[in-house]
């Protein structure tokens, strides 16, 4: 089981158009129940599954037992702090290399975009043996403890979350007046630590926690690169626990989507239009 | 260079080899209002940021109160600026903005607070403080983008087209109080704009700038009335155009189409010369009262409330006279003849 991170939709009212003959309207109806039953039956049904632990009563027997298991508290811990040391890391690259390509070289834009779409464009199993082949002998032997290929695992999930960063970034950079700013700054004495800390990171919160959270919930789940590196993150714990047991991946899937969904509730609240920032 | 309080010297600024300012001289005097006029793109706002610090110039330089701050870093300089999209900080109350500067300078939290509200007051908005920008009218986050720029008591205040952004009637409110706010704390501004109205109401002096020339620099009413080249004439107010031939050179007499004018001006060219007769269209009048009068055919007639604009067709061009409105005038109809006047002292030739 993997994590979905379809982006939220923009909602934006539709054009006005002369009303639809009914016969149209009850086939968008139709388009849409489709859509929505592709969606719930899969859903449902895992759900119903992960429900029947016990013989002949329906009950939470799965999850109680997941939430036993020695191994998943850690696993889920040890991804949390994997995925906010990568978006920590993420931020501090992707945050002054938009600014600065907004600021003071908008040509370079389309070539740090394409940079930054890499990860999209290079499979997990790619950017692993590339990884593990660089690192993996001297003189850059880093892969020889566990602790050192954390490290690599986090830097890999930074990259990994450079699409999202970036876009969300280069937003919400777009969204104000970046240069106005920073004048109107530098002239008020202030330098540039001081432009960062009190005026371009507050300014980009929304978008901030937007990228952040996608991150959050891609670095969550990741199989690929986490197995290869030999780490127990909760990817590899979901991947171990599907082989091995009949009900628990089922309500671990359910865990999964819930936590998704609850990043991405996260990311509409507080993106929700009319709000002061 | 004399003493003056801010000195620009042989300031040029070139972008990949595109010359944007050339050959800028300038000198202001403590508490003086300077506006930059011109087209965009006449190198009116590069000049601006080169004060601020923003824009490093190619070679030249600039000396603030006696200190050399050519390739002096932007916060490094005591200058107060505003922007034609207003800046201010989206995150911040207007307070916050107004104190921000001195925050920078890590001023006490109640000198701070003092300076924000005496500054609010001068804006007379004495109780948006805690309201954030966004909460503002157009005009009232100029405002306090120009209070936040007068918070840190700054050497010289900029501003760069600080009013194109807001509708006509703020715009006008915010001239005056702009002036007001001027005179009263006697800071030495530097205003750039394109319209030439607020340059002319606001201005001790102006320079009109052209393709990154100088082309003249003056008091208002001198720039009005006695521009020195073409540009700077056709550029600030309206103004009309007729050819005509010299006929004597030292009489001051001109041929235009069939008749002949005589102008008080001074003709530099010799008989026979082909040159241009300019004049203001409110010199004009509807009669034969004046020293030149041509004869000619109304056009069109067009009502702008205090002025009535009239476009008149006469031998050799076009010419349009502004005419004061008032109750009983008779305004002119198109297509009919009529008779165009205007004294000798209020032509003037150029070649």
């Amino acid at each position: 089981m993997t994590f979905t991170t379809t982006p939220i939709p923009v909602t934006e009212e539709a054009p006005v158009v002369a009303a639809p003959a009914k016969s149209s309207r009850l086939v968008a109806w139709l388009i849409l129940a489709g859509g929505v039953l592709y969606f719930l039956i899969p859903l449902g049904a895992t759900f119903w599954w992960s429900l029947r632990a016990e013989k002949d009563v329906l009950g939470f027997e799965a999850y109680r037992r997941l939430f036993e298991d020695s191994r998943f508290w850690p696993s889920l811990t040890e991804s949390v702090v994997n995925a906010v040391a990568a978006i920590i890391l993420s931020l501090l690259i992707i945050v002054p290399t938009a600014y600065w390509v907004t600021l003071r070289i908008p040509k370079l834009r389309p070539v740090v975009e394409f940079i930054t779409l890499l990860p999209f464009v290079i499979p997990a199993v790619v950017l692993v043996f590339g990884l593990i082949r660089l690192y993996g002998r001297p003189p850059l032997l880093l892969t020889s403890t566990y602790g050192s290929s954390r490290v690599i695992l986090i830097c890999a999930y930074a990259a990994l979350s450079f699409p999202y960063m970036f876009r969300s970034v280069d937003n919400g950079l777009r969204a104000m007046d970046v240069r106005s700013l920073t004048e109107a700054a530098q002239s008020l004495g202030a330098g540039w630590p001081t432009i960062m800390r009190r005026v371009i990171f507050p300014n980009l919160r929304v978008a901030l926690l937007s990228g952040a959270l996608l991150t959050f919930a891609i670095v969550i789940g990741e199989l690929t690169v986490a197995l290869f590196m030999a780490q127990q993150t909760f990817g590899p714990y979901m991947a171990n626990l599907t082989r091995s047991k009949v009900y628990e991946p089922s309500a671990m899937a359910i865990v999964a989507f819930g936590i998704t969904w609850f990043a991405m509730g996260m990311i509409a609240l507080i993106t929700r239009p009319g709000k002061r920032r | 260079m004399s003493g003056g309080f801010l000195t620009l010297t042989g300031v040029r600024k070139e972008f990949n080899g595109v010359v944007a300012v050339e050959d800028f001289n300038l000198d202001v005097t403590e508490g003086e209002f300077v506006s930059f006029l011109g087209p965009s793109g006449c190198g009116k706002t590069t000049t601006l940021r080169m004060v601020a610090g923003f824009e490093p110039p190619t070679s030249g330089n600039i000396r603030l109160a006696g200190e050399d701050v050519t390739y002096a870093k932007a916060n490094e300089r005591n200058i107060g600026m505003v922007f034609q999209s207003y800046a201010l900080f989206p995150n911040m109350t207007v307070a916050d903005n107004i104190g921000f500067g001195l925050r920078i300078r890590r001023q006490d939290t109640a000198g701070r607070e003092a300076k924000v509200a005496e500054l609010l007051d001068l804006i007379h908005l004495p109780d948006k403080g805690k309201s954030y920008p966004n909460e503002l009218s157009g005009g009232q986050q100029q405002r306090v983008a120009l209070a936040r720029a007068l918070a840190i008591s700054p050497q010289l205040l900029l501003l760069d087209e600080p009013l194109s952004a807001l509708d006509a009637k703020i715009r006008d409110e915010l001239r005056a109080e702009i002036r007001r706010i001027q005179r009263q704390l006697n800071i030495t501004t530097i205003y750039v704009t394109h319209d030439q109205e607020e340059a002319l109401a606001l201005s001790d002096r102006i320079v009109v700038m052209s393709k990154g020339q100088m082309e003249q620099v003056g008091a208002p009413f001198e720039i009005y009335n006695n521009p020195s080249t073409g540009f700077v004439a056709s550029f600030v107010g309206q103004l009309n155009r007729l050819p005509a031939t010299v006929i004597d050179q030292a009489a001051g007499r001109l041929r235009v189409g069939q008749g002949e004018v005589r102008t008080t001006s001074g003709v530099e060219s010799a008989p026979g010369t082909e040159v241009s007769l300019m004049m203001r269209p409110e010199e004009l009048t509807l009669d034969d009262e004046a020293d030149n009068v041509l004869e000619g055919t109304v056009e069109t007639v067009t009502f702008l409330g205090s002025i009535v604009r009239v476009q008149v067709a006469v031998d050799g061009g076009r010419l349009i006279a502004d005419l004061f409105n008032e109750r009983l005038l008779r305004l002119p109809v198109a297509g009919e003849s009529t008779q165009i006047s205007f004294p000798a002292h209020a032509c003037w030739v150029m070649v």
